[in-house]
C-alpha cells in the first residue's frame, strides 16, 4: 500500500520544483501577451488620433465664414416702387440691387460694367436672400439704413482662410488682382472678417459652398434614426424575448435563428434594394423620405438588436427565472419583472451598436433616393431629405475648394452626433444597470 | 371521500414491490404513482410511488445525485422549465392530477411553494423580495397589509432582527445563510399549502438551522412539508416520515423513527450508518 503510494505520489519538494520551473514560462507568456495587447491598443489610438487630427484640421475652419460689413439702404424706389408694401411684391423685389448699391457706396471709385461685375462678385448671392428675409419679416425697414454683416463669396472666404494664396499668379486663383485689392482694403477697414458660420447650421444643401449647410442632412438623419429607433428597438426586443422565453424549440425556430444570424451579415446595400422594391415600388411610398429611410435602416438594425438582446436574455441567471416561476409568477411576469430589467442594459448596448451603424450607413439610403440634391430643410418624415453620411459623400465629390472643409465639417457633425447618441445610451444603461 | 379511498386502493395494486415500507398514508396531499423523470436519455427518477401526508414533514435523504431535487421539482412542475426534461406517471394534489390541462401551473406553484438548493433572491430589495409573491397573487389590499405580511414572514424565517433596519437594501447583499432565510420568508409570504425545501440549511450555522427547524415544526401544524437534507440528525429531528432515494429509486419510505432505528433495506442501513456515500 505505502510502496504504491510512494511511486505514484511525488514528494512535495519535487512538485514545488516543477511548479517553479513552469513559472518562468508562464510569466513569459503573460508578458508577451501584455505586449501584444499594448501594441494593439497603441496602434488603435494612433489611428484614431490621426483620423481625428486630419478631420479636425481640415474641418474646423468651416465653423467660421467670411462676412462683409455693408451699410444697406432699404431703398423704397427699388424694392417697393408702388409704395403699398404688398407682401407678394416684397418677396419678389430686387434685393440684389440693394447689395450692389451698398457695394458701390463702399467703393465709389469703381466704374465701368466689367469692373462693377467683379465688385459684385465679392458677395454671395445669399446676401440678397438675407435682405429679402429681413424685409418680409419687418416691412418697416423700408426707407431705413442698416449696417449688416453679409455673407461673402466663397472665393473670398478661401483667401481669408489662407487656403488660396494672395500672392499666387492671377490665372491660378479665381480672384482677379483688382478683387484682391478690394479684399485687402475691406480687411484694413475692418469690414471683412471671419465670423461664426451661422449658415452652416441653418441651411440645407447648396451649389454655393458658402451657403451650403448641414441642417438638412442633420434633420434628415435625426428623423430617419428616430423612426429606426422607434421601430427597431421594440420590435427587436419583442422578437428576442419571444424567441428566447416563449417560443418552443423546434425546427421552425431553428430556421428563424439561423436566418436572423445570416441577416446580420447581409450587405447593407441589399437592404436598400429591398426597401426600393418593397416600400417604394410595391407600397408606393415617397422617394427620398426619412420614413422609408427609417424602414430600411430598421431592417438593417433589427438582426443586430435581436442578437444582442437574446445574448442579454441568455446571460440572466436561470436561478432568477426559477425563483420567479417558483413563486407562482406567470411566464410574462417572470420576464417583465425580473428578466427584462436585468437584460435591459445589454439590450441597450445592442441598440447603441445598431443605431451607430444605422447612423453611418449611406449605401441603402442611396438606393431609396436619399442622395438627391435637396436645398429645403425637411419639415417632416415624408419630406425629401438626405442624411449626414450621404451629405459627406455628396460634398466630397464636388470640385470647389470650399466643399473640402464642408466635407470634413459634416464628418465632425456626424461624429458629434454619434458621440451624443452613445453618451445618452451609456447614461441610460448605467441608469438601468443594477450592480448587485 | 370513499371515492378517493377507493382510488388509492386501486392504485395500491399497481405499486411494484421494490419500494420497502409504507408508501401510502390516509388522505394524502400529494400522491405520486409510477413517476419517471428523464433528462434527455438519462433516467433520473425511476417509477417512484409515494404519498405525502398533511401536517407532516417528509424528509428525503440519499447520496448526492440520487434524484432528490429532481423528485422535489416534480411536485410543483418546476421540471417543466428544463429543456429536455420529461416527467411521466401520475402526481395528484388533493386528488387532482397536476399534469392535467385543467391544472393551472401558476396556481399550482402558489399552492406548492419551493425553497431552492442554492439561495436565489431576486436582485431587488429585501422588502421587494418578500413582497413579490403577495403582490403578484394580490394577497394584500393595501400597503399596510403588505408591510404586515413582509414583517411576519421575515420574523417567522428568523431574519427580522437582522434586516429590520435595511429592508431597502438589495437582497443579494445578505450573507449566504441570510439569503436562504430570505428565500424561506419569501416562500411562506404567499401562505402555500405545501412547502418544498431543498437543503434549506446547507449554508446555515447551527443557530439559524435551529431557527429554521423550529419554523418547520411550527409550519407543520398547517402545511405539508417536504425537505431534502444531507443531515441525518436533521431528518431525525424535524421529520415524521423519511424517504431514502438511491440512484433514482425510492428504496425505502416509512416513519422516521423506524427508518433510523430499524431500516429494512440493506442500502438504507448502509447509508444511515455511514457505511455508504
Ligand atoms: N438539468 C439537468 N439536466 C440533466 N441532468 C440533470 C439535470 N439536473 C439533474 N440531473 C441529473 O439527475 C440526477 C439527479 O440529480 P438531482 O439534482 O436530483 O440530485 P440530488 O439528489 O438533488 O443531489 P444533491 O444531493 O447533490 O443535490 C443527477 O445524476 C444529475 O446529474
Ligand atoms: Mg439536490
Amino acid at each position: 500500500m505505502s510502496s504504491t503510494n510512494n511511486s505514484a505520489v511525488k514528494s512535495a519538494a519535487e512538485t514545488q520544483q516543477q511548479v517553479r520551473n513552469s513559472l518562468a514560462r508562464r510569466y513569459r507568456a503573460e508578458r508577451r501577451f501584455r505586449f501584444y495587447g499594448f501594441a494593439a491598443v497603441t496602434a488603435g489610438i494612433a489611428f484614431v488620433v490621426f483620423l481625428f487630427g486630419t478631420i479636425f484640421a481640415q474641418g474646423l475652419s468651416v465653423f467660421q465664414q467670411s462676412y462683409v460689413k455693408l451699410e444697406v439702404f432699404y431703398d423704397p424706389e427699388t424694392i417697393d416702387p408702388a409704395g403699398n408694401r404688398d407682401p407678394d411684391d416684397l418677396v419678389v423685389a430686387d434685393y440684389q440691387a440693394l447689395v450692389r448699391a451698398a457695394l458701390r457706396e463702399e467703393f465709389p471709385q469703381v466704374e465701368g460694367r466689367p469692373n462693377l461685375r467683379e465688385l459684385y462678385g465679392l458677395m454671395s448671392s445669399a446676401a440678397s436672400i438675407e435682405l429679402q428675409r429681413a424685409v418680409t419679416a419687418n416691412p418697416d425697414l423700408i426707407g431705413q439704413r442698416q449696417t449688416l454683416w453679409l455673407l461673402a463669396d466663397d472665393t473670398i472666404d478661401m483667401v481669408l482662410k489662407g487656403n488660396v494664396s494672395r500672392q499666387a499668379r492671377e490665372d491660378e486663383r479665381r480672384l482677379s488682382d483688382q478683387q484682391i485689392g478690394w479684399l485687402n482694403a475691406l480687411e484694413q477697414r475692418g469690414d471683412l472678417d471671419l465670423r461664426f458660420n451661422r449658415s452652416f447650421f441653418s441651411n440645407g444643401d447648396s451649389r454655393d459652398p458658402e451657403q451650403a449647410g448641414v441642417r438638412g442632412a442633420l434633420i434628415g438623419s435625426l428623423l430617419t434614426l428616430l423612426i429606426t429607433l422607434l421601430l427597431s428597438f421594440p420590435i427587436g426586443v419583442g422578437a428576442a424575448v419571444y424567441l428566447e422565453e416563449f417560443a418552443p424549440r423546434n425546427r421552425l425556430t431553428d430556421v428563424i435563428e439561423v436566418n436572423i444570424n445570416n441577416l446580420a451579415a447581409v450587405p447593407s446595400i441589399v437592404f436598400g434594394l429591398l426597401g426600393l422594391a418593397v416600400f417604394i415600388g410595391f407600397f408606393g411610398m415617397p422617394r427620398s423620405a426619412p420614413l422609408v429611410g427609417g424602414f430600411v435602416l430598421t431592417l438593417l438594425t433589427l438582426p443586430t438588436i435581436i442578437i444582442a438582446s437574446r445574448a442579454a436574455l441568455k446571460a440572466v441567471p436561470p436561478s432568477i427565472r426559477e425563483a420567479a416561476l417558483g413563486m407562482g409568477a406567470s411566464r410574462l411576469q417572470m420576464v417583465g419583472h425580473h428578466v427584462l430589467p436585468l437584460a435591459l442594459p445589454g439590450m441597450l448596448t445592442g441598440a447603441i451598436i445598431g443605431m451607430a451603424r444605422a447612423l453611418g450607413e449611406s449605401a441603402p439610403l442611396l438606393m431609396i433616393g436619399m442622395v438627391a440634391f435637396i436645398v429645403e430643410v425637411p419639415q417632416g418624415i415624408v419630406d425629401p431629405a438626405t442624411a449626414l453620411p450621404v451629405q459627406v459623400f455628396l460634398w466630397s465629390d464636388l470640385p470647389e475648394r470650399g466643399f473640402v472643409e464642408r466635407t470634413s465639417g459634416a464628418i465632425i457633425v456626424l461624429l458629434l452626433f454619434l458621440l451624443l447618441m452613445n453618451a445618452t445610451a451609456v447614461w441610460l444603461r448605467n441608469k438601468f444597470e443594477k450592480r448587485w | 371521500m370513499s371515492d378517493s379511498a377507493a382510488s388509492v386502493d386501486s392504485l395500491k395494486t399497481k405499486v411494484p414491490a421494490k419500494t420497502i415500507g409504507d408508501i401510502t398514508v390516509p388522505s394524502p396531499v400529494f400522491s405520486c404513482r409510477d413517476v419517471d423523470v428523464f433528462y434527455g436519455d438519462k433516467h433520473a427518477i425511476k417509477k417512484v410511488n409515494i404519498d405525502i401526508a398533511r401536517q407532516q414533514v417528509l424528509a428525503m435523504i440519499g447520496p448526492s445525485g440520487c434524484g432528490k431535487s429532481t423528485f422535489l421539482r416534480c411536485l410543483n412542475r418546476m421540471n417543466d422549465t428544463i429543456v429536455g426534461a420529461r416527467v411521466e406517471g401520475q402526481i395528484t394534489l388533493d386528488g387532482q392530477d397536476i399534469h392535467e390541462k385543467r391544472q393551472d401551473v401558476v396556481q399550482l406553484r402558489a399552492r406548492v411553494g419551493m425553497v431552492f438548493q442554492k439561495p436565489n433572491p431576486f436582485p431587488k430589495t429585501i422588502y421587494e423580495n418578500v413582497a413579490y409573491g403577495p403582490r403578484i397573487h394580490g394577497l394584500a389590499a393595501n400597503r399596510g397589509e403588505l408591510d404586515d405580511i413582509v414583517n411576519q414572514s421575515l420574523r417567522r424565517a428568523g431574519l427580522w432582527e437582522e434586516v429590520k433596519d435595511r429592508l431597502n437594501q438589495p437582497g443579494t447583499s445578505l450573507s449566504g445563510g441570510q439569503q436562504q432565510r430570505l428565500c424561506i420568508a419569501r416562500t411562506i409570504a404567499v401562505n402555500p399549502e405545501v412547502i418544498l425545501m431543498d437543503e434549506p440549511c446547507s449554508a446555515l450555522d447551527p443557530i439559524a438551522t435551529a431557527r429554521i427547524e423550529d419554523l418547520i415544526d411550527e409550519l407543520r401544524e398547517s402545511y405539508a412539508i417536504c425537505i431534502v437534507t444531507h443531515s441525518m440528525q436533521q431528518a431525525a429531528r424535524v421529520s415524521q416520515r423519511t424517504a431514502y432515494f438511491h440512484l433514482g429509486d425510492l428504496v425505502e419510505v416509512g416513519e422516521t423513527n423506524k427508518i433510523f432505528t430499524n431500516p429494512q433495506a440493506k442500502l438504507t442501513e448502509d447509508y444511515i450508518t455511514g457505511r455508504f456515500g
